[in-house]
This record gives structure tokens, sequence and C-alpha cells, in this order.
């Protein structure tokens, strides 16, 4: 009995260590998606404003398939697009890398918007102000017109009372 | 008569204001250059080909070097072919290209340069093998010398006199050797 337990043991080990071995000589190939996944961060110069991933031309399916030779190579989403800089330039990436000048494409935009808020908030601001200043001047008893007028009506006053006792 | 009090309006301060002057005057001059260049073409015979570098492909060599700079080749007519391997027009004039190359090949004032724009390197060997082109070849590392003449497509073709100035531009494939011959030829005339 422990002799078969011995045996069915080596057996299972042997077995197992085979059919990992054999996993690990056969990756599985990326897949259409995973192709596509890296093609529609990239852009090729050729058909321009056209994504990789739906570009319909035979340079695309080219890089098409450089991507599906370096994904099955083992190369990160990021070793491919750099290959893909380094060969052809900046302007194949979807997104400009965040370096150097083209730091600009990210910072200009919340800078202009920054800007349009505050002459946004400075208008309206500015739209404000006559509006409760004149109505300072009206609430103000203190104020000049506001004395005088008072003055003439106590003027008018005295006149029709002065009036009345004449008649 | 009284008068009223009220406060002066105030204004955009002015540091605002020159701000966005100059923004939207650097984006008109980005937009106005933009459009120029996309106006402008290819570089135009006449102009003076600025110097880059090419690093050949594997196999290929001029003068023993396997790279090759532009400005070392003053004094030569240089031929520079712009192709891609997924372009069919570049396969009708492979051949022509390849048999007036070798027309030229023991004449040392003329010098042959193949450039593969925006390839992929299996197919571009593929290419260069099928058509059995021997002049030096280099793939367009960066796109750097396609912009540098500003190229719209593939093939294209610029002939360089001598004095490093473009004399001719071929867009589109050649139909014959003997079309590059009559483009060469009057170049090499003292």
């Amino acid at each position: 009995m422990k002799k078969l337990f011995s045996i069915l043991l080596f057996v299972t080990l042997f077995a197992a260590a085979w059919t990992s071995k054999a996993a690990a000589q056969d990756p599985q190939p990326p897949s259409d998606d995973d192709v596509n996944r890296v093609a529609r961060q990239l852009f090729c110069p050729v058909c321009e404003n056209t994504p990789l991933d739906v570009c319909p031309t035979e340079a695309c399916r080219q890089w098409r398939a450089l991507i599906r030779e370096k994904l099955a190579a083992g190369w990160s989403d990021e070793q491919i697009k750099q290959y893909f800089v380094e060969q052809y330039g900046a302007r194949v990436l979807s997104e400009p890398p965040r370096q150097g000048w083209y730091w600009a494409f990210y910072l200009i935009p919340v800078v202009l918007l920054l800007l349009g808020v505050y002459i946004l908030y400075r208008a309206f601001t500015s739209m404000r102000q006559p509006l409760s200043e004149s109505a300072q001047v009206e609430a103000a008893p203190e104020s000049p017109a506001a004395v005088e007028t008072q003055g003439q009506q106590d003027y008018l006053r005295r006149v029709e009372e002065e009036l009345k006792k004449r008649n | 008569m009284s008068e009223s009090t009220v406060a002066p309006r105030r204004g955009m301060p002015v540091w605002i204001q020159v701000l966005v002057w100059v923004g939207l005057l650097a984006l008109l001059g980005l937009v106005a250059f933009g459009l120029r260049r996309a106006q402008q073409g290819t570089v135009q015979p006449g102009d003076t080909i600025p110097d880059f570098t090419l690093t050949l492909f594997d196999g290929y060599q001029y003068a023993g070097k396997s790279e090759v700079k532009f400005s070392e080749l003053r004094g030569k007519v240089v031929v520079i072919n712009f192709w891609a391997s997924w372009c069919k027009p570049c396969e009708q004039e492979a051949a022509e290209l390849e048999t007036a190359w070798r027309d030229y090949q023991d004449d040392e004032r003329v010098v042959f340069l193949g450039i593969d724009y925006t390839d992929t390197p299996t197919p571009a060997l593929g290419y260069l093998t099928k058509f059995e082109i021997t002049y030096p070849n280099s793939p367009d590392l960066g796109s750097r010398v396609s912009q540098l003449f500003r190229i719209k497509g593939v093939p294209e073709t610029y002939f360089v006199d001598p004095d490093g100035k473009l004399s001719y531009v071929q867009v589109g494939p050649f139909a014959s050797a003997a079309e590059i011959h009559s483009i060469i030829d009057p170049l090499l005339k003292p």
C-alpha cells in the first residue's frame, strides 16, 4: 500500500511539473483585443486623424501586426509605445507625452479656463456695482437730494395751511 | 442741484488685458504658422537641403560605414528616394531605380539613397530583398528626414545637385530608368 502511494505521488508530481513546463513554453498568443488596446493609443502618420485600431490601410495593418509581434514577445504596452515613438516620432501617440514642451498641450487649456473664469467673475461683479450704488442713493435719507425734497414738501405744506387759514 | 456720487467702474487689471492679448496673438501666430506649413508643400528646387544622418539597414553600407551623413556627400549628385513596403506605386519604380543605380554605381559623382517611410522592419526588409535593391537604404527614424523634406506621400524622389541644392522633385513613380538618367545627366555636366 505504501509503495502504491509512493508511485501515485511520484506520477502526480511528475505530471504537474510537465504540464506547467508545457504551459510556460506555449503562452497564450495576444488576442485582437490586446492588439487593439495598444493600437487605439496610436495614430499612423499616413492616415491622419484615424486611430490605428480602426484604420483600414495596409500601412496600419502592418503596424497592428508589429504590435501583435511585440506583445507575443512579452513587451508591455508602454515599451511598444516607446518603440513606435523612437521609430516614427512622438506624433504617432494619441496623447502627447508628459515631458518637455509637450506639457504646453496640458497646461494651456487649464490656464485659459482659469483666465476665463476670472474674467467672467470680474464682469459679473462690475455689472452688480452700479445697481447697489443707485439703491444706496434712494435709501439714504441724509443725501442732499433727499433733504432737498423733504424741505420742498414742508414748504408746500405750510403754504397750503396758510391758504386754508385765509380762506 | 446737488450731484449724485457714483463710484468709478473698476476695469480689468492691465496685466490681465496684456496677458489675454498676448495669448490671443500667440494663438493666431501658431495657427498662421501651421497653415503656412501645411500649404508650403515639399522643399522646392533651389532650396538648400539641411544636413541629416541616416542609419542604414543591416547589410547595407556606404563607403564602408553603416551611417551616411548628408553633408559629407557635398560635391556629388544625390538621389533620395522615399518609399514604403505598403506602397504599391513604389513597387512600380523599384526595378527602374535599381537599374539606374547600377548604371551609375561606378561613377563616384552619383549617390542613391533609399529612405523607408513609416514602415515596419520585416516587410521593409522583404521589399528590399524582393526587388534586389543594392543602393544604401535606411529607415526614417522618428520620421525626421521625411519631415525635413515635408514629403506628402510615397514615392517621392529628390535630386540634389553637387552644391547641396535641390534640383528636381519627382512626385509619384518613374516610368523608366531612362527618365531617371534624363534628370541626373544634366547635373553631372561641368
